[in-house]
């Protein structure tokens, strides 16, 4: 199944694209696919926060087809 | 309620008037409440010329929607509104605006101060600061109790 992917901020910078597609197996948890992405473009990152189709998850939440996913640094806005 | 994200600068208390005088509720409200944060031309020890502020279109909107809901379901609020900047911020222009409309002051108080430490805990935004050794991602805010 696939799911969109989008990087922000610092995550952005130091994966080198704003957004792609990837296709994952059913049931794979947002974690996993942060490893996978992080390991493909062997990069580190601590503390990456993570959200899917907009609202914060914890990193065991499992994604469906089609979701939107999101990796970003610690927020820093007001 | 209000919420907004801009591009262009703006004058908190010229938008705090702008809104009140929209709302229609002269009489109703006793206490307003509000903060505004601005552009610093420093962070730490070092010198910040201007700032670029990124936000994650949707989700943003999405969750001081739901931050300002919540204010107005647990405070007994008039109204809500929040104002945010994004993209290139100069010194000294304003970055954020919370106000909130309520009969008594512990309500507003109590609120917009709420509201405020969610929005810098959580709300999608991420500062860039042009600083005297370069452009730096700023890593966290700083704890606001």
């Amino acid at each position: 199944m696939q799911v969109s992917v989008k990087y922000f901020a610092g995550i952005r910078e130091l994966i080198g694209e704003s957004n792609s597609t990837i296709n994952v197996q059913e049931g794979t948890s947002v974690s996993s696919l942060w490893r996978s992405i992080i390991e493909t473009k062997n990069v580190k990152f601590d503390n990456v926060k993570m959200a899917v189709n907009m609202e914060y998850v914890k990193s065991e939440h499992q994604l469906k087809a089609g979701d939107e996913v999101a990796f970003f640094p610690s927020v820093t806005g007001g | 309620m209000m919420i907004e994200i801009r591009k262009k600068s703006f004058n908190a208390y010229a938008e705090i008037k702008y809104y009140l005088d929209s709302l229609n509720i002269a009489g109703e409200y006793g206490a307003t409440s509000n903060f505004v944060g601005s552009m610093r031309n420093f962070n730490k020890d070092k010198k910040v010329t201007h700032m670029t502020l990124e936000y994650y279109p949707g989700m943003t909107e999405k969750y001081l929607e739901t931050i300002a809901k919540e204010s107005i379901d647990k405070w007994m609020l008039l109204d809500v509104l929040i104002l945010h900047r994004i993209g290139k911020i100069n010194v000294g222009e304003d970055i954020v605006l919370v106000a909130t409309w309520s009969a008594h002051r512990k309500d507003a108080f109590e609120s917009c101060r709420a509201i405020m430490e969610q929005l810098k805990s959580g709300a999608p935004f991420w500062k860039k600061e042009e600083t005297s050794a370069g452009a730096i991602w700023v890593e966290k805010n700083t704890p606001g109790y």
